[in-house]
């Protein structure tokens, strides 16, 4: 974390805030964008959701909505607002360096 | 830039599917925004969270110029039609079909899911009185039995949304 502040990289970030290019994205940028978000460190469950979440972007090209992240990742809704309180869709989206999942649900 | 809402209260207030799911949705969107919200069932919105009937809910075919069948830019269904038997049923059956690919869940499994998510649900006390109900009717999720004035307590601060 300290070799990124230090490195002073300018990251691009679109009108929402999250990373303009996917390919910034190191566990490092990880880090800091969820100090950004108030998520101090980042434990083994937000990793869980963060990985699922950047196999899905890739794979369908959108972020899943929380109830394919509830069902497939193993974290309940209850425990995922706990990870990412107020609004754990966008959050764990901006700190996977995706951009704002456009879907409703 | 204007404020961002913080809390809303939204009220269903009818009982077939096409009256159910936006309140649903709107629920779900706050919480997933960050937005406080609290769900108020009245009148026949309440089937929503009644244990009998919150699996059966079906599209109103009654009445409604806007049926189109065989999709929504279909040619429309003469309104007199909408009265046939098993039209309800028909409709009710393409509407969840739909619904189901956008991956919204079931009106049991989306009011589970969102109270998870931290919205309150209740119930209006003055149609639980009228319809001769009682908190055993309800499904688990429904947190209490609350007046209009208990309701716009709750409210306190929010914007309120009639649907």
């Amino acid at each position: 974390m300290e070799a990124v502040e230090q490195k002073n990289i300018t990251l691009e970030r679109d009108a929402d805030s999250n990373l303009k290019n996917l390919s910034d994205w190191s566990t490092e940028i990880a880090e800091v964008l969820a100090k950004e978000e108030g998520i101090e460190e980042l434990t083994e469950r937000h990793w869980l959701v963060i990985n699922f979440m950047r196999k899905e972007f890739h794979e369908k090209g959108d972020a899943p909505s929380i109830r394919r992240l509830t069902k497939e990742s193993g974290v309940d809704t209850k425990e995922l607002y706990a990870l990412f309180p107020k609004g754990p869709a966008k959050k764990a989206a901006k700190i996977a360096g995706l951009p704002k999942p456009k879907g409703c649900i | 830039m204007e404020e961002s809402i913080k809390k809303v209260s939204i009220v269903v207030s009818r009982g077939s599917l096409e009256g159910v799911y936006p309140g649903l949705i709107m629920a779900n969107g706050a919480r997933m925004e960050g937005i406080e919200a609290t769900l108020f069932f009245t009148f026949f919105g309440l089937h929503a969270v009644t244990e009998k009937k919150m699996d059966k809910l079906k599209v109103a075919t009654v009445g409604n110029p806007a049926m189109c069948v065989p999709s929504a830019m279909g040619p429309g269904l003469p309104t007199w039609m909408g009265a046939l038997p098993g039209m309800s049923w028909f409709a009710t059956g393409m509407m969840k079909k739909e619904i189901e690919k956008l991956d919204i869940p079931p009106v049991r499994e989306f009011i589970e899911m969102i109270h998870d998510t931290g919205c309150q649900i209740y119930g209006c006390k003055a149609t639980v009185d009228m319809f001769h109900l009682s908190k055993k009717d309800f499904c688990p999720q429904v947190d209490d039995i609350i007046s209009v004035g208990q309701f716009y307590e709750k409210s306190a601060g929010a914007q309120i949304i009639f649907t």
